[in-house]
C-alpha cells in the first residue's frame, strides 16, 4: 500500500517551516545557512513527492539540479562565512551590515 | 499602405558627410594609442584633425550643389536589417551651415586649449568624439542615429565641463547632464512610438526621417509628441524656463568648452526644433506657436534684463546666449521665409560672436585670473587690439549693422512683424537692452583706469590668439557686409520646411505633407 | 560719372581701415595728415559729382549706383546702393566740406594724444559711415550709416576712456539713441510691410496713398529715430554730456553733422509725414519745445561746451520746426549754415580750451580773451553774429527763413513762440561771447592763438560761416531751395502774415533785443552778474541742470530698473526658476532618502521581508482560486 501524499508533504511543511523560523531566529551565520538548507531539502522532498504521486520523473530531475545547485551555494556561502569570520572574528549575521543604505 | 522599401541606394557619390562625420573619431583613435606623455604631439595631431574636418567640410560645402531644395549627399546603409535600423547622413542647407560652424570653430576651440596641461591627451579625445557627434547630430536623417549622436554628445561634454573645469565644475557638469537627459527621455518615447506607429500605418516600422514625415496622426497624438521632442530641444537650446543649467555650465566649463557649448550645442536644440518638431508636426507646431513664441520673447526680455547686472562676465555671456536663441525661436515659429532663414542665419551668428567673446573671456580670464567684472577695469591701456576685438565682437552681438548679427536678428524681426506686430515689438526692446549689457561689460572691463596695478604689465594678444580670433572676426564681417552666399542656400531649405507648415494648411486634421520641390512657401509681402 | 558715389564714402573708410590696421606706427602728424587728405579727396568727388548733378537738366537730377544686393530673402531684397540727388549731394558736401576742416583742425589739436592714429581712423570711419547714410539709396542703408555713426559717436566720445565721465557718457549716447533706433528699425519694418521695398523710389512716391493713422504710426517710428540721434525731447539727456569727447568730435559729429541726421530723415521722408497730417504738426511742436528748452538751459550752463551743446539742441530744434513746418530747405538752409558756424563755434572753444591751463572750461574763469587771441575771437564773433541772426551772415537768412515759415503758414501763435527762441538764441549765445572774449580778464595762464593749421580751418569755416547766406537769399527763389526742390517739392506760398521783408525785420529786432540784453547784463557794467547769480540761485541751477530731466531719468527710471534687474537675477531666476527645477530634483532625491530607510543591510530583515512577500503572493493565489 502506498503511503499518501500528505504524509510527505507534511514532513516537508514541517522542515520548512523549522528552517525558516531558524533563519529568521537565529543569529549565527552557520547556523542561517544549514536552516537554508533545511528549506531546500524540504523543497526537495516535496518534488519527489509529487514526483511519485504523477508518475513522472520531473520533479525528480528537479530535485536533482536543486542539490547541486545547493551543492555549490555551500562552497561559495561557506567560504564567504570563513572569510568574514577571518575579518571579523564573528559570524553574527546582524554584525555585518555594510549594505545599509 | 505598403511601400517598397527602398534597398540602400547605389552610393554613386563620395561619402562626403560620412567621411566629415567621422573622421574626428578617427583621429580620437589615433590619438588614443598615442603616449600620453607627448602633449605637444597631441595637441598638434588634434589640431591638425579638426583642420582636416574644416577641409573636408568645405569639401562638402562646394559638392553640395545650392539652389536645390531637399537632402544631398545622402548615405545610406542598411544597419539592423530585421529591425529595419539605418544610417542615414544627408545635408540641406540648414544643417550646411552648422556642420561648417562647428567645423570652422573646433580648430580654434583646440588652439585655445593650448596652455591645458592636466590629462590634456584625454581632454583632446574628448574635443575630437564631441565634434563627431556633433557633426553627426547635425546630418542624421534617420531617428534613431540622430538620438544616438545626440546623446554621444552628453557624455564628452560632461567629461570637459566636470573634469577640466573651475570651482563649482562638478556641480555644474551634473547639472547639465541631468537637465539634458530629463528631456532626451521624453525625445527617446517619443521616437519609439512614431517607429512602431510607422509599422502600423506603413507597413512596417522605421526610424527614417523622411518616411515618418508620411505618416499621418491623429491631431491630439501629433501635439502631445510635438510637446515630447519639444521639451528635450527646449532643453538644449534653452528656452525659458529649462535655461538655469546654462549659466551654471558656461561659467564652469573651460574656455573651449563654454565656446562650443554655447557655439554649437545650443544650436543642436534649435535645429532638433525646426528639423523635427516643424517637419514632423506641422499642424502641432502651428498649434503651439503662440506658446512657443512667447516663451521665446520671455527668453529674449529676460536673459537680457538678468545679464544687465551680472558681474562675473562669463555669467553676462550666458544669459545673452538665452536672449540670442530667443531670437531664433521666435523667428523659427513666426513660419515665414524671412523669419526662418533670419533664425538659421542667427544660429550661425550667435555661434561666431558668442563664441568669440567665451574665447575672449578665456584670454582674459588666462591673464588677470578673475571672471569679475569689478577686478578688471582700464584693461583697454594695457591690451588695446584684445579690447578692439572684444568691442568689435560685442557690437556684432548687439546687431550694429554691417556686422552679422544685425542681418540675422532684422530678418526674425521681419519675419516676425508681419505675422504678429507686437512680438517684434517686444523682441525689439532686447535691441536696446543688449547695448546696455554690452557696453556695460565692455566699460567695466575696459575703460577706466586700471583698477589693479599688476594689470599694467599683461602682454596683449599673442599670435596664437591672433590666428584663433582672426578668422571669427573676417567671419562676422563677411556675413555682415555680403550674407548672400548663405542666405542663398539657406533659403530654398527653409522654403522646403515651411511647405507644411503654412497657415493656408492649418486646418489639415493630418500631418501628411507630401515634399514637393520648389512650391511656394510663406512669403508675406503687401504691396499697396 | 555716378560711378563715382560709392568711392565718396569708399575713401574715408580706406583712410580708417589703413590707420586701424598700422595703428601707431604713424610717425607725428602724418596719420592726422593722411586722414584729412582721405575726406578732402571725398570732398572733391563730391564736387565732382555736384558739378555732374547741376550740369543736368532738372528733372533728370537723380541717379543710382547699385554694388550689389545685401539682404534677399524671400521677397525682401535691399542693396546696396547709393543714390546721387540734390538732397544727398548737399549733405555729403556738407559732411566732407566742413569734415574736411575739422580734420585739419584736429591734426594740430590732438597733436602728442597717446593713441593720435586712432582718432584718426575713427574720425574717418564717422565720415564714412555720415556718407553711407546721406547717400543711401533705402531706408536699410540708411540704418547702417545711422547705426555706424552712432558707433563713432561712441568710440570718440569715450576717446579717453580713462576718464569714467567720458566713458559713462559714450556709454549714455549710445545706449539713449539705441532706444529711438529702436523705434526707427520697427518703422523700417512696417515700412516695408506696407510697401515690399525700403527703396525710397518705391517707398516715397505712394505714401500718400496711406491711411492717416498708418502714416501717422510710421512717420512717429521715424520720428523717434530722428528725435534720438538729434538729441531732441525727451531723448536729448545724452548730447551736453558728450562733450567728454575731444572738442574736434564735439564739432563734427554733435554740432554739424551727425546730430542733423534726424533731420535729413524727416526732410527726406517728408512725404509719409505729409500723408499723416499730424505728423508734421507733432515735429513742429517737439522741435519749438525742444528750442525754447535748450535755449533756457544754454542761458544757465558756464561750462562753453555744454553751453554750444544746449545751443546745438536748441538750433536742431529750430531746423525740425521748419521741417514740420512745411519749409524743408529751409530747415536745410539751417542744418548748412548751422554746419558751418557751430563747427567755427565749437572749434573757437577748442582753441580757448587749448589756449588756458588744465583745458578750462568754465567760462566764468576766461573774460577778455579777445586781447590775447584776436583771431580766435574775430571767427568766434562771425559765428556768433550768424548765430544769433545778424544780416548778412548765413544764421539770419536760414533761421529767418524758418520762422517766417510760421508766420505764412497762418500758425501765429507757433510763430510768436519760434521768434521767443530766436531770442533765446541770441541771448545765450550773446552771453556766452562777453564772459569769454569781453570784458575783464579772469583767466589763469598766458593764452595765445592756436598754431597755424588751427587757424587755417577756423578762418575757412568763419568765410563759410559768413558767407553760407548767398545759397538761400530768399525762401523761394534762392539758390538752395531751387536746387532741392526736385526732392522736397517747392517752396510753399506764403498764405498769410506780412511780407518776407517785414518779418525778416523782425527777427532782427529779435535778436538785437536778444543782444542788446546780454549786454546789458554781462558787459555794460550797469549790473553785477556775479551778484545775480547769487540772488537767482535756484533758478540758474534748474537752467544749467536742464530742468532736472536727467536727475529725473537716473532717479526714476534708471535707479528702479536696475533694482528690477536685480530682482529679476537674484530672486526670480536663483530662487524661483532655478529653485523650482533643482527643486524637482531635490524632490526625487529625497523621497530616495526615504526608501533608504528600508535597506537596513541585515540579513535577517531581508529574510522578514521575502517571507512576508511569499505569503502574501500565496495568500492572493489562494484567495483568488
Amino acid at each position: 500500500m502506498r503511503t499518501p501524499i500528505s504524509y510527505f508533504l507534511l514532513v516537508s511543511a514541517l522542515l520548512f517551516t523549522i528552517g525558516t523560523v531558524g533563519v529568521l531566529v537565529r543569529r549565527n551565520a552557520l547556523i542561517i545557512f544549514m536552516s537554508i538548507e533545511l528549506q531546500l531539502n524540504a523543497v526537495n522532498l516535496a518534488l519527489v513527492a509529487f514526483s511519485r504521486q504523477n508518475g513522472n520523473l520531473t520533479g525528480q530531475v528537479l530535485a536533482f539540479f536543486s542539490m547541486v545547485v545547493a551543492a555549490a551555494e555551500v562552497v561559495v556561502g561557506l567560504a564567504i562565512i570563513v572569510s568574514l569570520y577571518r575579518k571579523r572574528r564573528s559570524a553574527d549575521v546582524d554584525d555585518a551590515s555594510l549594505l545599509k543604505g | 499602405m505598403m511601400l517598397a522599401q527602398a534597398a540602400p541606394a547605389p552610393v554613386h557619390h563620395f561619402p562626403w558627410l560620412t567621411v566629415v562625420t567621422f573622421a574626428p573619431l578617427a583621429g580620437a583613435v589615433v590619438a588614443a594609442v598615442l603616449p600620453s606623455s607627448a602633449l605637444n604631439l597631441h595637441r598638434l595631431w588634434a589640431l591638425l584633425v579638426t583642420l582636416i574636418t574644416l577641409g573636408l567640410a568645405l569639401a562638402t560645402l562646394s559638392a553640395y550643389s545650392s539652389g536645390a531644395a531637399g537632402f544631398q549627399l545622402v548615405d545610406r546603409a542598411v544597419w539592423v536589417k530585421s529591425l529595419n535600423f539605418n544610417y542615414i547622413l544627408g545635408v540641406d542647407g540648414i544643417s550646411l551651415f552648422m556642420v561648417l560652424l562647428t567645423a570652422f570653430l573646433m580648430p580654434a576651440a583646440i588652439l585655445v586649449s593650448w596652455r591645458i596641461e592636466r590629462q590634456a591627451k584625454y581632454y583632446l579625445i574628448a574635443f575630437l568624439v564631441l565634434e563627431s557627434a556633433m557633426i553627426g547630430s547635425f546630418l542624421a536623417l534617420d531617428l534613431l542615429l540622430f538620438f544616438l549622436f545626440f546623446e554621444a554628445l552628453l557624455f564628452p561634454m560632461y567629461l570637459i565641463i566636470g573634469g577640466w573645469g573651475s570651482e563649482r565644475r562638478v556641480y555644474a557638469a551634473v547639472k547639465f547632464f541631468l537637465f539634458t537627459m530629463a528631456g532626451s527621455a521624453f525625445l527617446l518615447v517619443a521616437i519609439l512610438f512614431l517607429y512602431f506607429r510607422a509599422g502600423s500605418q506603413l507597413g512596417h516600422s522605421t526610424f527614417d526621417f523622411t518616411e515618418l514625415q508620411r505618416l499621418s496622426l491623429p491631431i491630439a497624438t501629433a501635439r502631445w509628441l510635438f510637446l515630447a521632442f519639444f521639451v528635450a530641444f527646449a532643453v538644449k537650446v534653452p528656452l525659458f524656463p529649462l535655461h538655469t543649467w546654462l549659466p551654471d555650465a558656461h561659467t564652469e566649463a573651460p574656455t573651449a568648452g563654454s565656446l562650443i557649448l554655447a557655439a554649437v550645442l545650443l544650436k543642436i536644440g534649435a535645429y532638433g526644433l525646426i528639423r523635427f518638431n516643424l517637419g514632423l508636426f506641422p499642424e502641432a507646431s502651428l498649434h503651439f506657436r503662440s506658446f512657443v513664441s512667447i516663451l521665446a520673447l520671455i527668453g529674449i526680455v529676460y536673459g537680457a534684463v538678468v545679464a544687465l547686472i551680472q558681474t562675473d562676465i562669463k555669467r553676462l555671456v550666458a544669459y545673452s546666449s538665452v536672449s540670442h536663441l530667443g531670437f531664433v525661436v521666435l523667428g523659427t515659429f513666426a513660419f515665414t521665409v524671412q523669419g526662418l532663414s533670419g533664425g538659421v542665419l542667427q544660429m550661425v551668428n550667435h555661434g561666431l560672436s558668442t563664441g568669440a567673446l567665451f574665447l575672449l573671456v578665456g584670454m582674459l580670464y588666462e591673464r588677470t585670473h578673475t571672471r569679475d567684472l569689478g577686478q578688471m577695469g582700464g584693461l583697454a591701456l594695457t591690451m588695446p587690439v584684445l579690447a578692439g576685438v572684444f568691442l568689435f565682437v560685442a557690437l556684432s552681438s548687439i546687431g550694429l549693422p554691417g556686422l552679422n548679427g544685425f542681418v540675422g536678428e532684422f530678418l526674425v524681426l521681419l519675419g516676425t512683424f508681419v505675422v504678429t506686430k507686437v512680438y517684434a515689438v517686444i523682441a525689439v526692446t532686447a535691441v536696446v537692452l543688449a547695448a546696455v549689457y554690452m557696453l556695460w561689460a565692455y566699460q567695466r572691463a575696459m575703460h577706466g583706469a586700471l583698477s589693479v596695478p599688476d594689470h599694467g604689465l599683461l602682454p596683449d594678444l599673442n599670435l596664437r590668439e591672433y590666428a584663433i580670433l582672426v578668422p571669427i572676426m573676417a567671419g562676422i564681417l563677411f556675413i555682415g557686409v555680403f550674407p548672400k552666399p548663405l542666405l542663398s542656400k539657406i533659403e530654398p531649405a527653409v522654403r522646403q520646411t515651411l511647405v507644411c507648415v503654412s497657415p493656408a494648411q492649418s486646418q489639415m486634421v493630418v500631418t501628411s505633407c507630401p515634399r514637393v520641390t520648389g512650391s511656394p512657401a510663406f512669403d508675406i509681402a503687401r504691396r499697396p | 560719372m555716378n560711378i563715382l558715389a560709392p568711392f565718396i564714402p569708399a575713401i574715408p573708410l580706406a583712410g580708417a581701415a589703413v590707420l586701424l590696421l598700422t595703428g601707431p606706427r604713424w610717425r607725428d602728424r602724418s596719420a592726422g595728415w593722411l586722414a584729412s587728405a582721405a575726406v578732402a579727396v571725398a570732398f572733391g568727388l563730391a564736387v565732382t559729382v555736384f558739378g555732374t548733378l547741376v550740369s543736368r537738366p532738372v528733372t533728370l537730377r537723380l541717379s543710382h549706383v547699385s554694388l550689389f544686393e545685401w539682404i534677399g530673402v524671400g521677397s525682401f531684397r535691399v542693396d546696396i546702393a547709393f543714390r546721387v540727388d540734390p538732397l544727398s549731394t548737399v549733405m555729403a558736401l556738407t559732411v566732407t566740406g566742413v569734415g574736411a576742416m575739422i580734420h585739419l583742425y584736429a591734426v594740430d589739436y590732438m597733436r602728442g594724444d597717446p593713441r593720435y592714429a586712432r582718432f584718426f581712423a575713427y574720425m574717418n570711419l564717422f565720415v564714412f559711415f555720415m556718407l553711407v547714410l546721406v547717400l543711401a539709396d533705402n531706408y536699410l542703408l540708411l540704418y547702417v550709416g545711422w547705426e555706424g555713426v552712432g558707433l563713432c559717436s561712441y568710440l570718440l566720445i569715450g576717446f579717453w576712456f580713462e576718464r569714467k565721465t567720458a566713458a559713462d557718457a559714450a556709454k549714455k549716447a549710445f545706449v539713449t539713441t539705441r532706444i529711438g533706433d529702436s523705434a526707427l528699425l520697427i518703422g523700417l519694418i512696417f515700412m516695408w510691410s506696407r510697401f515690399g521695398s525700403l527703396d525710397f523710389d518705391r517707398v516715397l512716391p505712394h505714401a500718400h496713398a496711406l491711411a492717416n493713422g498708418t502714416a501717422t504710426v510710421m512717420a512717429m517710428l521715424l520720428f523717434a529715430g530722428a528725435v534720438g540721434k538729434s538729441a531732441q525731447l525727451p531723448l536729448h539727456v545724452w548730447l551736453p554730456d558728450a562733450m567728454e569727447g575731444p572738442t574736434p568730435v564735439s564739432a563734427l559729429i554733435h554740432a554739424a553733422t551727425m546730430v542733423t541726421a534726424g533731420v535729413y530723415l524727416v526732410v527726406r521722408s517728408h512725404q509719409i509725414f505729409e500723408a499723416s497730417g499730424v505728423a508734421l504738426t507733432i515735429v513742429a511742436v517737439v522741435g519749438l519745445v525742444t528750442a525754447i528748452y535748450a535755449g533756457l538751459s544754454a542761458i544757465g550752463q558756464d561750462d562753453i561746451k555744454r553751453m554750444l551743446a544746449y545751443s546745438t539742441i536748441s538750433q536742431l530744434g529750430f531746423m525740425f520746426f521748419g521741417a514740420g513746418m512745411g519749409a524743408y530747405s529751409a530747415a536745410i538752409f539751417l542744418l548748412v549754415a548751422h554746419a558751418f558756424f557751430k563747427a567755427v563755434l565749437f572749434l573757437g572753444a577748442g582753441s580757448v580750451m587749448h589756449a588756458l591751463p588744465d583745458e578750462e572750461t568754465d567760462m566764468t574763469r576766461m573774460g577778455g580773451l579777445r586781447r590775447a587771441m584776436p583771431l580766435t575771437a574775430v571767427t568766434w564773433v562771425v559765428g556768433w553774429l550768424a548765430m544769433a541772426g545778424i544780416p548778412p551772415l548765413s544764421g539770419f537768412f536760414a533761421k529767418d527763413q524758418v520762422v517766417a515759415a510760421a508766420s505764412q503758414a497762418g500758425r501765429i501763435g507757433l510763430w510768436y513762440a519760434a521768434l521767443f527762441g530766436a531770442l533765446l538764441t541770441a541771448l545765450y549765445e550773446t552771453r556766452g561771447t562777453f564772459l569769454t572774449f569781453f570784458g575783464e580778464p579772469r583767466h589763469r595762464g598766458h593764452p595765445h592763438d592756436p598754431p597755424s593749421l588751427m587757424r587755417t580751418a577756423l578762418v575757412s569755416l568763419a568765410v563759410g560761416a559768413a558767407l553760407a547766406g548767398v545759397l538761400g537769399l530768399s525762401a523761394t527763389s534762392g539758390l538752395l531751395p531751387k536746387f532741392l526742390t526736385p526732392v522736397v517739392g517747392p517752396t510753399k506760398e506764403a498764405v498769410a502774415g506780412p511780407s518776407e521783408l517785414v518779418l525778416s525785420i523782425i527777427s532782427v529786432a529779435v535778436a538785437l533785443v536778444g543782444i542788446l540784453t546780454a549786454w546789458l547784463v554781462y558787459l555794460s557794467g550797469r549790473i553785477d552778474w556775479m551778484a545775480l547769480r547769487v540772488r537767482f540761485a535756484s533758478a540758474k541751477r534748474t537752467f544749467q541742470r536742464g530742468f532736472y530731466v536727467n536727475d529725473f531719468y537716473s532717479g526714476a527710471i534708471v535707479g528702479p530698473a536696475k533694482l528690477a534687474a536685480a530682482f529679476v537675477a537674484y530672486v526670480v531666476d536663483r530662487r524661483v526658476v532655478d529653485g523650482t527645477l533643482t527643486g524637482i530634483g531635490r524632490l526625487v532625491s529625497s523621497s530616495a532618502g526615504a526608501a533608504r530607510r528600508a535597506q537596513t543591510g541585515l540579513v535577517r530583515t531581508y529574510a522578514v521581508g521575502i517571507l512576508l512577500g511569499a505569503t502574501a503572493v500565496l495568500g492572493y493565489l489562494v484567495v483568488r482560486s
